[in-house]
């Protein structure tokens, strides 16, 4: 522990002197208000500290103490379902405490001390135990069975081990250590956030994470552990796309770090999410989520560390063999906090004023998802997928940020905001993102879902290609000088955008589409293309197939409930069969 | 008495250097006294040791290196507060102009207030129906909302901005509310213009201006806003009004900003505005709002210019990554006599959906908005085609999208500054411009509510 005191306040920087026994990256107390804040720098006795509150009111003299340990978060029952700050402070005991308004220097424990939780050993006495072994598990919420881990450092034999109720600070087991001693084990252990969680192996992604948003699981599928980037200007939806990741994609864990966002997103997502049902498990959502805040008018130093307190809970979760999400809206905002406190240091800028570390930050970060082989003697494995909002300004992309994110994701989703105009959504731009997975998903798909996923998923994408040739066309020279089959394709790419690719997150059907009903949705929108395809060359007219009534069916399918997918499907094929049928029969009679 | 210091080092543009000075602390607002008895105030920018490094809030004219004197207040910048402000104008720093007696404050507030615990918000959604068609129908503005104007030099955002103040209302209640006006760097016309709109409605009595001209002191303005807002968190959370807060202009004073932060020779960001003006600008924006067991409200209408009319400057681009969407006023339109010109592709309210629907509008209005949106992108589309190649050169649906957009530019968008249309109105509107098209073409409509509006004459 060491003792200074403040020198210099600027901002959120403070200089502190007489600190010489501190360590780089400890924790400390700033003036009698007890101000959180890390140390980021050490230039003999002078320290200068990142402060995650407002520093208003703070005057050289005032006392500066070094807890003498790194920034770290709980880890333990009671994180389901809370919203936190960037600190891992729990922001409804905070209102409790202090009223609507944030007031400083308030010191709350992350996880509730009072709340008691039934533990159920899975181990027992005399059973020999190293790190990340699962000795038992509380059900934290209806669907988290929360799996209690034996913390890092600690391997021997478990000398005492009981069920009951427990609060996180009681001692739950108790391990005979083999360099001698005794441990006891409590339902909480703490992590450093800014060192990842260890892991005994990485492996490489190869099962999507389903989303039930057709343009994602389709066209650029992300994998469980896989990485993904969401850039965009504002107004294209980039929020929509990470709330709808957050509510239906297929993880048992969620954490949501609202990064520098609006404080009214947050407030939507603590409303809605309790109110919205899982589809697999019929729970609310909130069963599942954990939600981390710093809105943009919160302190701009613990932005910067919100999204590795995000980031350590899902790596705890990842390690009890979950699949966990983690959205961060967005990673811009953080960067911006990176440079303020860059600029303060007086650092020498890299571009637009970003702190020449900035790319290697970013990648550090992306780097602790993955799919993972666990510690312990089970072998469980877990997957921790990232997906990483980036807002470029001006929504031009040859920006820092954009480009660093660029160089690390696997997964692009270009929004759009032509699109976003036009009120497409999500507005992904089918032409501009990618994903590398779609190959190695497309084969999951194709095995688990619909024989011939890719080729259905490939014949979209190309036909999505020729309309962006033909549009050229179009506009030098007009509709008329398009060949027949040309129109056609046309018709067909405008059929995939407005009845697949467009996706109404607030309607009750369409905000979610499982796999299979995003297979006989291709299969529909292509069954019409081959349809007047073969028509066509019977002598059908253009103008005829493109007024053919069954295309409104086909327009609606995607609001057909589940329960009648399979019906429904049938009714349509068969209508568009009929239909097609009819117009050749009067064409012959003519 | 605070002690007083005549170790002033440096002026510069907006800065000040003092030294030698003891228990000083950050953000501490400090006053200079003058040869002559004039008092200027300041506040801590940077403490380092004994140099306290000082942001002035008035000009720097006739302060002297060493007869002039720095007293520090040991409180940051506050606002006497009480609801006698109604009706009254103040200056950029909050003192009454209007002649009229000093506020007797029921307290004093920190005019930077406190960020807002985002687990205390209530989220917005009681539609306020501002009478304006491509805002109610389209971008429909809720109560704590915060939705700028994104206007150009020479467009009529003040007239739009009034039109909104004096129409705006929540249907079927009968709530107190109050206006909180707040010019920064604007000229006396277009403050004026503000000030005789809201005396001819009779709203002015429930109204607090604070103005602070274009020939007022630019490093001022960094203060009126959160004035403004201090003034309206005050009415809104304390007496439970529901206040509108106009700002205006933006632009002004992201420029003042950047003028302190090339004074202190900061690292520039974009177009050498400081690279914490994303954080700066949110700190005003997101005290609008609701809170948990509070009645009142925030709703804030900031209005900016957009230099160049270009959206991706950094001013307009930074507000709308924080704000809940934007109205942009559209040059082209204004040209074709379209009033107010709202160009309602790029607009954007984000939180309409929780604000529109059964019980709050009606049931079809999320059905036409989106289909009124995507025809009428599509009928531009078609229009530009036109230019190029000619109208045979459209299909025939293509032909019926054109005319949709032009009869929506002319009947839904154009409707003056002084009609005041309900919600039903503007639906209806709605659904007589999309009888344009046939029934096939508007998919994104529910089928009930077509069988129930669309035939209907």
């Amino acid at each position: 522990m060491s003792t200074g005191t403040i020198k210099k306040v600027a901002g959120p920087l403070v200089i502190a002197e007489g600190m010489r026994d501190a360590n780089m990256f400890d924790v400390v107390r700033v003036s009698e208000q007890h101000l959180i804040g890390e140390i980021i720098e050490m230039h003999g006795d002078l320290a200068s500290i990142q402060v995650y509150e407002e520093t208003s009111g703070l005057g050289p003299g005032e006392p500066v103490e070094s807890t003498g340990s790194p920034m770290s978060v709980e880890l333990g029952p009671g994180l389901i379902g809370s919203i936190f700050d960037g600190i891992q402070r729990p922001l409804d005991d905070i209102m409790k405490a202090t009223g609507n308004n944030l007031q400083r220097g308030v010191s709350i424990p992350s996880l509730k001390r009072a709340d008691r939780w039934t533990f159920v050993p899975s181990a027992k006495i005399g059973d020999r135990v190293i790190p990340g072994d699962i000795i038992g598990t509380v059900q934290e919420t209806p669907v988290v069975l929360h799996k209690i881990m034996v913390p890092q450092g600690v391997s021997g034999t478990l000398a005492k081990i009981e069920g009951g109720e427990y609060t996180i600070e009681e001692a739950v087991a108790i391990v005979a250590l083999d360099e001698g001693g005794e441990r006891e084990l409590t339902l909480m252990q703490k992590w450093p956030v800014r060192v990842g969680r260890p892991y005994r192996e990485k492996l490489s992604p190869d099962v999507p994470l389903v989303t039930g948003q057709r343009v994602i699981d389709t066209l650029f599928p992300i994998a469980k552990g896989g990485v993904a980037a969401v850039p965009g200007p504002f107004g294209s939806g980039k929020t929509v796309v990470q709330h709808q990741l957050a509510k239906w994609s297929e993880a048992d864990i969620v954490v949501y770090i609202g990064c520098g966002e609006r404080g009214n997103e947050m407030t939507d997502v603590l409303n809605e999410f309790p109110e919205l049902k899982d589809p697999k498990t019929g729970y609310s959502l909130m069963e599942r989520t954990v939600l981390i805040a710093n809105t943009s008018d919160m302190p701009v130093a613990a932005r910067e560390a919100s999204i590795y307190t995000g980031i350590t809970i899902a790596e705890y979760f990842r390690d009890m063999g979950y699949s966990v999400a983690l959205m961060a809206d967005s990673t811009s905002r953080w960067a911006e906090a990176l440079r303020e406190m860059s600029g303060r240091l007086e650092e020498m800028p890299g571009e637009e004023g970003y702190p020449a570390y900035l790319g290697s930050r970013l990648a550090q970060f992306y780097e602790r998802a993955g799919r993972v082989v666990s510690l312990g003697q089970d072998g469980r494995e877990g997957a921790l997928s990232v997906i990483g909002a980036v807002s470029p300004p001006g929504g031009d992309i040859s920006e820092p940020v954009s480009q660093a994110t660029l160089r690390i994701v696997k997964v692009f989703w270009s929004l759009d905001s032509n699109l976003a105009y036009s009120r497409h959504f999500p507005a992904i731009n089918w032409l501009t993102s990618y994903s590398l997975y779609a190959d190695t998903i497309g084969r999951w798909f194709s095995a688990n879902v619909e024989e011939d996923w890719t080729d259905l998923r490939n014949r979209l994408m190309r036909l999505l290609q020729e309309e962006a040739e033909l549009d050229e066309i179009v506009k030098l020279v007009g509709m008329d000088a398009l060949s027949a089959p040309d129109r056609l394709k046309l018709e067909a790419a405008r059929s995939i955008r407005e009845d697949f690719l467009h996706q109404d997150a607030f309607h009750e059907v369409d905000t979610y589409t499982p796999p299979q009903k995003q297979g006989a949705m291709m299969r529909l929108v292509l069954a019409y293309f081959d349809e007047a395809t073969k028509a066509l060359n019977q002598g059908a007219s253009v103008e005829s197939l493109v007024k053919l009534p069954v295309r409104e069916q086909i327009g609606r399918f995607k609001y057909t409930p589940d329960e009648e997918m399979e019906r429904e499907y049938n009714n349509v094929l068969h209508q568009l069969q009929s239909e097609v049928a009819d117009l050749l029969n009067r064409k012959e009679e003519e | 008495m605070p002690k007083e210091y005549r170790t002033i080092q440096e002026v510069a543009g907006p800065l000040m250097l003092v030294r030698g000075v003891e228990n000083v602390t950050y953000n501490e607002l400090g006053e200079i006294e003058l040869q002559n008895g004039e008092t200027r105030r300041c506040k801590v920018l940077e403490i380092d040791g004994g140099n306290a490094l000082v942001q002035l809030f008035e000009n720097s004219a006739g302060i002297n290196l060493d007869s002039s004197k720095v007293r520090f207040l040991g409180r940051t910048m506050e606002l006497g507060v009480s609801e006698d402000m109604l009706s009254r104008v103040f200056d950029g720093l909050g003192r009454p102009m209007d002649g009229g007696p000093d506020i007797l404050p029921e307290k004093r507030l920190d005019v930077n207030g406190l960020p807002m615990n985002p687990a205390a918000r209530n989220y917005p959604q009681e539609f306020i129906q501002t009478g304006i068609s491509a805002i109610d129908g389209l971008n429909t503005l809720v109560r704590g909302q915060k939705l700028p104007i994104f206007s150009a030099s020479g467009l009529p955002h003040a007239e739009l901005a009034a039109q909104i103040a004096r129409q705006a209302k929540v249907r079927g209640t009968d709530e107190s509310f109050a206006v909180v006006f707040a010019a920064m760097g604007i000229t006396f016309e277009e403050a004026n213009f503000f000030i005789e709109s809201f005396k001819e409605t009779g709203a002015i009595d429930r109204t607090v201006l604070f103005v602070n001209l274009a020939n007022d002191p630019a490093v001022e303005r960094i203060a009126t806003p959160r004035m403004a807002l201090t003034a309206a968190e005050y009415l809104a959370f304390d007496k439970g009004m529901h206040v509108l807060v106009i700002l205006t202009d933006i632009t002004n004073y992201a420029d003042a900003l950047r003028e302190i932060s090339a004074a202190r020779k900061e690292v520039p960001g974009r177009r050498g505005y400081p690279g914490y003006m994303y954080t700066d600008l949110a700190s005003l924006y997101e005290r609008a709002g609701r809170q948990k067991g509070k009645n009142g409200s925030i709703t804030m209408i900031p209005i900016l210019t957009m230099p160049e009319d270009d959206k991706t400057h950094p001013i307009p681009d930074l507000t709308g990554y924080i704000t809940e969407g934007q109205i942009i006023l559209s040059r082209e339109l204004y040209r074709k006599n379209v009033t107010p010109p709202i160009d309602v592709l790029p607009s954007l309210s984000r939180l309409k959906d929780k604000g529109i629907g059964e019980g709050k509008t009606r049931a079809d209005h999320a059905n036409t908005m989106n289909q009124l949106f995507s025809a009428y992108a599509r009928g531009k589309e078609a229009k530009e085609l036109m230019v190029v190649l000619g109208e045979a050169a459209l299909t025939d649906i293509d032909k019926l999208y054109a005319k949709f957009a032009d009869e929506f530019e002319r009947e839904y968008v154009s409707q003056g500054y002084h009609a005041d249309r309900s919600i039903e109105e503007t639906l209806d509107i709605g659904w007589k411009l999309l009888r344009i098209l046939p029934r096939s073409e508007l998919k994104r409509i529910k089928d009930e509510y077509l069988d129930e509006y669309y035939s209907a004459d």
